[in-house]
């Protein structure tokens, strides 16, 4: 046993590498990314894993293995889920043979997505129990009693981390035993076939199961009523993060009460919960998302009709929408146990014992900080292809339909080049819905290398076969980079180190029957403008591909440096890029070297040639 | 301890987190951090949270609870006062970084009214030339072990110097190593001319 300093995610890959698990797949997405990673940079040899072309299709990967007796996991984020949850409906009824974990990670704040959705609920809907950790040393021993209930109900399982745990870090001792599962292969039978008398038949069993389940949850030691408090009758449920938020905020409080800890919010351990329910008057429950455990505990007082007054997101005493913090819960728990706040400062009168002192919380700095929103890097290549496009549009009715990946950030200032932006592939598809209305605009659709391949290409077979008149704009970075850069077929690379065949854009287009591609280096300015004037012209789809790697996969050769005498102070290069390496000092334009990647774009828009290359040991001085 | 890092995405708070937690642990101590990973990595406000020490079970530090706050950035600093408990300490680079927009907006940062905002709010503050000991060593990159080293130095990271430079040896790559033990060496002259 070593300790170890571990990312919740990085324990959630060692404790599946430890239940024995053979297949893992997956696509990249904030915050789960580091689990399939972890899995890749770990494995003792035996695991096959692979960054799938999107969810739905790593779902269905790892169902088949699972099928044929493997352990096997699929990661994702929360919005993967709803590319794979036709597989995950279906394969509810189906079962599995191997054990199977789907780990989906939520992300409350948003911090890095686009919905707040909550899995629990997808839990609910599928009929998939669901496992929801409250740290990362607790989310590297479940993981395995998660493969393990999965065997036992030989069904998947949903395992639902949420940021602050994907992304926090513990001293951790990881055992380097790993279970021995040898699969039994497929067997083939008629119960694999998913049929409508089967599913019938399948979701008489499904319900009686998840009665068992409950049963055996409300025995399962991760969800547990902690004891304290004797002669308090009121008491706190809680899930996930903010069970931890709990204790910390009761610690700083100085209160203890009966505390129920929900790590399987479905089936909900309701034996466990009546218990809890019959020894306080109220509860204040704390989660995250939806008021999920909320809800249960609502319907469970007017099940058994236990007078018990249950606070929370539905009572408003605690927020509907963003992530929990030890202040917020502080405060909601001070004021659910009568406890005085008071304010350091306001008087040194304390009335009672249990006066809080708070000192003037949340009041921002009385001094004006500059917004520091994220942006795309110095020399991003899509910095260039926008300012191309936006370029070559000018004077011109356009939308441009964008979609998820670093290329979102093109819609800050100054470019401004993002209209729309939905789901993965929706920029393709959304563009031929503005055509059958806005006939006279020309409607971009730009999507990722990545995203391409994830949900992309039905949109261009879409839009060639029914004539939709589009320019599509593939943003061809070589990598996924958002999450990480991460591989995909364009890359030619795999999670298990092997070289793959390419899978050129181009010619998958071309395969596709689109009619007009141009291939451009978004860094010749003059040349991407005029392949963008010309595929703008174009009837039906007309593709331009721009092609150069991110910042990420190289390093800079020749970096830029304004010259001062030339410089008159325009700020053309400022005002018209929006470069994080680029301001305005003194009237002149200043290129930060630690920050410059070379890029040139800077030195093209220049009317006065007043940026030029920096003479340097060839980037030693970054 | 509680310790924040602040700064933009990209300056390397994440590995000067895991370096303090790492440290720690090899003195036998629990350690527990969070990160800002994902979309603000590129370019925007990041945070990172290291707690020292038993009994921490929130990944997150609450407000006014922090013993130590390392700026990388000034402006980024000021954002995160609100973690500082009331005798706090404040280690802050003195560069700016312009956020694109501020140089869009016209609306121009002046750091120099943001650095005298720390010294005038807090108690204890080290301001450090990041710029020009990174410039001594020759790479820009540094700047989050540069911070470590005054931080080790002035005391407050409740480990050494020397405990500091035995974890760099055990982390990072060998190519990285000689630049990475200079930055250390210089933030070691800058912090002994520069008692709190």
């Amino acid at each position: 046993m070593v300790q170890e300093l571990v990312m919740g995610n990085e324990a959630i890959a060692l404790g599946a590498l430890k239940a024995g698990v053979s297949v893992v797949t997956g696509y990249p997405g904030t915050p789960s990314t580091e689990i399939l990673e972890t899995i890749a940079r770990r494995n003792p040899g035996d695991v096959y894993v692979e960054w799938s072309v999107n969810e739905k299709v790593a779902l269905e990967v790892a169902a088949g293995a699972a099928l044929a007796g493997a352990r096997a996991m699929v990661t994702m984020k929360q919005v993967g889920l709803n590319v794979a949850s036709d597989p995950v409906m279906s394969l509810a009824y189906i079962g599995v043979k191997g054990g199977m974990v789907i780990v989906v990670a939520d992300d409350p704040g948003p911090i890095s997505s686009q919905t707040e959705q909550d899995t629990r609920q997808f839990g609910v809907f599928s009929k998939l129990p669901v496992f929801d950790p409250t740290s990362p040393e607790e989310a590297y021993a479940m993981i395995g009693q998660a493969f393990q209930y999965s065997e036992k109900y030989q069904t998947p399982v949903l395992f639902r981390p949420t940021t602050r745990i994907c992304h926090a870090s513990v001293s951790l001792e990881i055992s380097s035993e790993r279970a021995k599962v040898a699969p039994e292969g497929f067997v083939k039978d008629p119960k694999w076939v998913i049929f409508p008398r089967l599913s019938y038949l399948n979701h008489i069993k499904i319900e009686k199961r998840n009665e068992v389940l409950a049963e055996d949850f409300a025995t399962y030691k991760a969800n547990e009523i902690i004891a304290a408090g004797d002669f308090c009758r009121k008491g706190i449920a809680a899930g996930g993060i903010s069970y931890v938020y709990a204790k910390e905020a009761l610690k700083l409080l100085g209160v203890s009460c009966k505390l129920f800890k929900v790590a399987t919010p479905y089936p909900f351990p309701e034996r466990l919960a009546r218990e809890f329910l019959q020894q306080v008057d109220e509860v204040l429950v704390l989660e995250e998302l939806s008021p999920f455990i909320e809800k249960e505990l609502v319907y469970l007082c007017g099940k058994y009709q236990l007078p018990v007054k249950v606070k929370g997101k539905l009572t408003a005493d605690m927020p509907c929408a963003g992530e929990n913090t030890v202040e917020n819960v502080k405060e909601a728990l001070a004021k659910f146990f009568g406890l005085r706040i008071q304010t350091v400062g306001e008087g040194q009168a304390q009335h009672g014992e249990q006066a809080i002192r708070k000192q003037a919380e949340h009041t921002p700095p009385d001094i004006q900080l500059p917004d520091r929103p994220p942006v795309l890097c110095a020399g991003c290549p899509h910095r260039a292809s926008f300012y191309a496009v936006k370029k070559a549009m000018k004077g011109r009715k356009a939308v441009f339909c964008g979609d998820i990946g670093c290329y979102t950030l093109g819609n800050a200032k100054p470019l401004e080049m993002v209209d729309t932006c939905l789901c993965m592939g929706a920029d393709v598809t959304m563009a031929q819905g503005l055509f059958r209305v806005e006939r006279d605009s020309v409607n971009f659709a730009f999507i990722g290398d990545s995203t391409f391949f994830h949900t992309g290409i039905p949109g261009v077979v879409n839009a060639v076969y029914n004539g939709a008149k589009i320019v599509l704009a593939v943003l061809d970075n070589s990598t996924t980079a958002m999450t990480g850069n991460q591989p995909h077929p364009g890359t030619g690379q795999t999670m298990m180190g092997s070289i793959s065949a390419k899978i050129r854009i181009a010619k998958v287009l071309e395969a596709l029957g689109v009619k007009h591609i141009a291939l451009v280096n978004p860094f010749d300015l003059a040349v991407t403008e005029q392949a963008v004037r010309e595929a703008a012209d174009c009837d039906g789809v007309a593709a331009v591909i721009f092609e150069a790697p991110c910042i990420q996969l190289f390093k800079p050769a020749q970096l830029y440096r304004v010259h001062e005498e030339k410089c008159n102070g325009c700020r053309l290069c400022v005002k018209e890029l929006g470069c994080p390496a680029m301001y305005m000092e003194k009237k002149k334009a200043v290129i930060t070297p630690a920050l410059c990647y070379g890029c040139s774009l800077c030195a093209q828009v220049c009317p006065f040639g007043a940026i030029e290359p920096l003479r340097t040991d060839g980037g030693e001085n970054r | 301890m509680n310790c924040i890092l602040t700064g933009v995405g990209g300056q390397g708070t994440i590995l000067a987190a895991k370096l303090i937690a790492n440290t720690a642990m090899a003195k036998g101590l629990q350690a527990r951090t969070a990160e800002t990973i994902g979309m603000a990595q590129r370019g925007g406000s990041v945070i990172s949270h290291v707690r020292i020490g038993e009994e921490v079970y929130s990944p997150l530090i609450p407000e006014k609870t922090a013993d130590l706050l390392i700026g990388f950035e000034p402006a980024e600093a000021v954002r995160a006062l609100r973690y500082l408990k009331k005798d706090g300490t404040v280690i802050v680079s003195k560069t700016a970084i312009k956020p694109a927009g501020a140089s869009l907006n016209e609306k121009d940062y002046d750091v120099s009214k943001v650095l005298a905002y720390l010294k005038e709010r807090v108690g204890k503050v080290i301001f450090v030339d990041t710029d020009s000991i990174c410039r001594k060593c020759g790479s820009a990159k540094v700047l989050n072990v540069v911070l470590l080293g005054v931080a080790a130095a002035s005391g407050t990271l409740g480990f050494t110097v020397e405990e500091l430079e035995e974890t760099l040896h055990r982390m990072l790559p060998e190519r990285n190593l000689a630049v990475n033990l200079k930055a250390l060496q210089e933030a070691r002259i800058f912090a002994a001319d520069c008692p709190i």
